[in-house]
């Protein structure tokens, strides 16, 4: 298979006051289409900026990302906006729905800047929520959703565009245990039944045992996953 | 949907909402009454006629002019009608129960103030009559006036008990008009002081002028003053309207106070409406990083942040307008001796929609600049 993610020679810093802190150093990494990565590491470890400068949320001080051929590094800004409405689908880890917004409403938000006819966003918002087994939760504000449905709908918003790729930044990190394998079973089937290619952010081993591949960050750097954790993932 | 999120956005936290549409609502009827006091003071130049001079004494108005300066204004060119007058200062039972009153030159005053409408029985009847006086429908109103009856007036300027009989009615030809003033015959003031005070008499308070056109106003004016230069009472002629503004003019540290407190209003409420837009953009800044991250730029965040503040200024400016008509209905009455014209115009409608939209527009930028120029991993705040 093709890599639909190019990473070559990435750099990141922040500046808090004076001093300039690296977060990523010379990564260079290649992510095939339709894998399902966990990206682990400690806290600080710089595996949620590396997602996202994959995602384009940000930018890197040097380096090129490519995604699906494009090099989103040399985007502006509104046409990386673009890009990510058809790109990329995000699920977070505290859902981020908006609260005034039904589930329906919340999953129909992305398809506002398609050019889809409101019949048509109705059926792509229908099979979206059909496919998290929602569809009797429709008229549901968040507040009268449970944390794992919350996420349910949040996975729904992310494939509702059918999008390149999508990006998790721990998905299961709010949620209890029976919610999140719930919640993990249905990245797992996005993987292998659509073929959708997950990066997923992720400390819970667990989590990390569901994708086919793992990538461990150090101090801004991919490393060695410790033997310990990394074997029970894989 | 974006409108159905902008409707939502704005009423999230209903009391928060709530307060700032009263606040604005207060600010905005406050705004309209104090515009609504400053029209009321201007009304009487809004309704004077650009064909209509005022010549008075050049010294003050209250040294009077004597009465063979008519002839002689009637002799300018362009002059069409002259008619004259006094201030009479009359007070009906008390003191507070004050209105303006005067002794015209009844014939010629009518003809010159067409805007006063008369029926044509009423006005041949006073004109008939040598006591008798015409009243505007708001005064008739206000003390249970008809015609026929007797009307005493205690002489202030003019000693004496002064019998009247109200003859006429007039109504106003629009609600511009003053209908609270009260008019009588000249000749009835002249004659009672030949009898009781000669030296006082064939002495006028003002000259009226009705001009062919407005466009000789200037050179009239000066005509007519030139006539009675180096005279004993020279004269000073204007239009009606800057006669009436020179009255203004008196007042004119009042009402420029009055103009600063309506704007330090509106400005106290563009910090209200500001912070309350500060503090929900705050809030939801999590929620507009989400919209970024799917794809919303800053057109959209921009129309949501910019509606909301526009929406909460539109409702509090609605129902502020809704509530200054009966409010200015309560203030013409408590204040109606002063303020006989008391209307709100459209003028001040526009003008309270206009500092609506400036507080929702102005209240609006800094949360859209803050929104759009946060970036998106802060905004998340999951840098990690």
């Amino acid at each position: 298979m093709a890599p639909i993610v190019e990473i070559k020679d990435l750099t990141k810093s922040y500046r808090r006051g004076n001093q300039s802190i690296i977060v990523l150093e010379n990564i260079s990494l290649s992510i095939e289409d339709g894998d399902f990565l966990a990206l682990m590491g400690p806290s600080g470890s710089g595996k949620s900026t590396l997602l996202n400068l994959i995602a384009g949320l940000d930018k890197a001080d040097s380096g090129s990302i490519k995604v699906a051929g494009i090099d989103i590094s040399l985007l502006s800004e509104s046409m990386l906006a673009k890009w990510r409405s058809e790109n990329v689908g995000f699920i977070f880890q505290f859902y981020n729905l908006v609260p005034v917004l039904t589930a329906f409403e919340n999953v129909e938000l992305p398809l506002i800047l398609t050019n889809l006819s409101k019949k048509e966003r109705k059926e792509h918002v229908t099979t979206a929520l059909n496919l998290v087994n929602l569809e009797d939760r429709v008229d549901h504000y968040p507040r009268q959703l449970s944390g794992g449905q919350q996420q349910r709908v949040a996975i729904a918003r992310a494939v509702v565009t059918d999008p390149t790729m999508i990006v998790a930044d721990e998905p299961t990190g709010d949620l209890d245990r029976a919610s999140a394998e719930e919640v993990l079973r249905l990245m797992e089937r996005l993987s292998s039944d659509i073929g959708k290619t997950i990066i997923m952010v992720t400390h819970d081993p667990r989590a990390a045992k569901k994708a086919n591949n793992m990538k461990y960050l150090e101090k801004g750097v991919l490393a060695n996953a410790p033997e310990a954790s990394f074997s029970e993932c894989l | 949907m974006l409108l159905k999120l902008l409707f939502r956005n704005a009423f999230r936290h209903k009391l928060r909402a709530g307060l700032t549409i009263c606040g604005i609502c207060v600010a905005i009827l406050a705004f309209g009454l104090l515009r609504t006091v400053v029209s009321a003071w201007y009304a009487g130049v809004d309704a004077s006629s650009s064909t209509r001079l005022v010549t008075r004494n050049a010294i003050s108005l209250i040294f009077p002019l004597p009465l063979s300066y008519k002839d002689k204004i009637r002799g300018v060119e362009g002059v069409k009608i002259v008619s004259l007058g006094n201030w009479f200062g009359g007070i009906y039972i008390e003191e507070k129960n004050f209105f303006a009153n005067f002794a015209v030159d009844s014939k010629t005053y009518l003809d010159l103030y067409p805007e006063f409408v008369i029926p044509p029985d009423q006005k041949l009847s006073f004109l008939k009559e040598r006591k008798g006086c015409v009243v505007g429908s708001k005064l008739a109103n206000r003390f249970g006036w008809k015609l026929g009856d007797t009307i005493v007036l205690r002489g202030t300027i003019f000693p004496g008990k002064w019998e009247f009989i109200l003859r006429a009615i007039y109504k106003g030809r629009d609600k511009t008009i003053d209908e609270s003033q009260f008019f009588f015959h000249w000749d009835y003031l002249n004659e009672t002081m030949k009898k009781i005070l000669p030296r006082r008499a064939d002495q006028v308070g003002f000259y009226m002028i009705g001009m062919s056109s407005p466009d000789i106003a200037a050179s009239t004016s000066k005509s007519v003053d030139s006539l009675f230069k180096n005279s004993f009472a020279e004269t000073l002629t204007e239009t009606e309207k800057a006669f009436q503004t020179s009255f203004i003019a008196l007042s004119q540290t009042i009402l420029t106070v009055i103009q600063l407190v309506s704007l330090v209003v509106i400005v106290i409420i563009l910090a209200v409406v500001a912070n309350t837009m500060a503090m929900s953009v705050r809030e939801r800044m999590n929620e507009y990083a989400v919209f970024k991250t799917l794809g919303f730029g800053g057109f959209y965040l921009s129309i949501l942040i910019l509606g909301e503040s526009l929406l909460i200024t539109a409702i509090g400016c609605a129902i502020g307008i809704i509530a200054t008509f009966p409010a200015a209905d309560a203030f013409a009455r408590a204040v109606g001796d002063f303020f006989p014209i008391f209307n709100i115009s459209l003028r001040t409608l526009y003008l309270d929609m206009l500092a609506a939209l400036i507080v929702g527009v102005v209240a609006a930028i800094f949360p859209i600049w803050r929104a759009i120029s946060v970036p998106i991993a802060s905004g998340l705040g999951r840098a990690g």
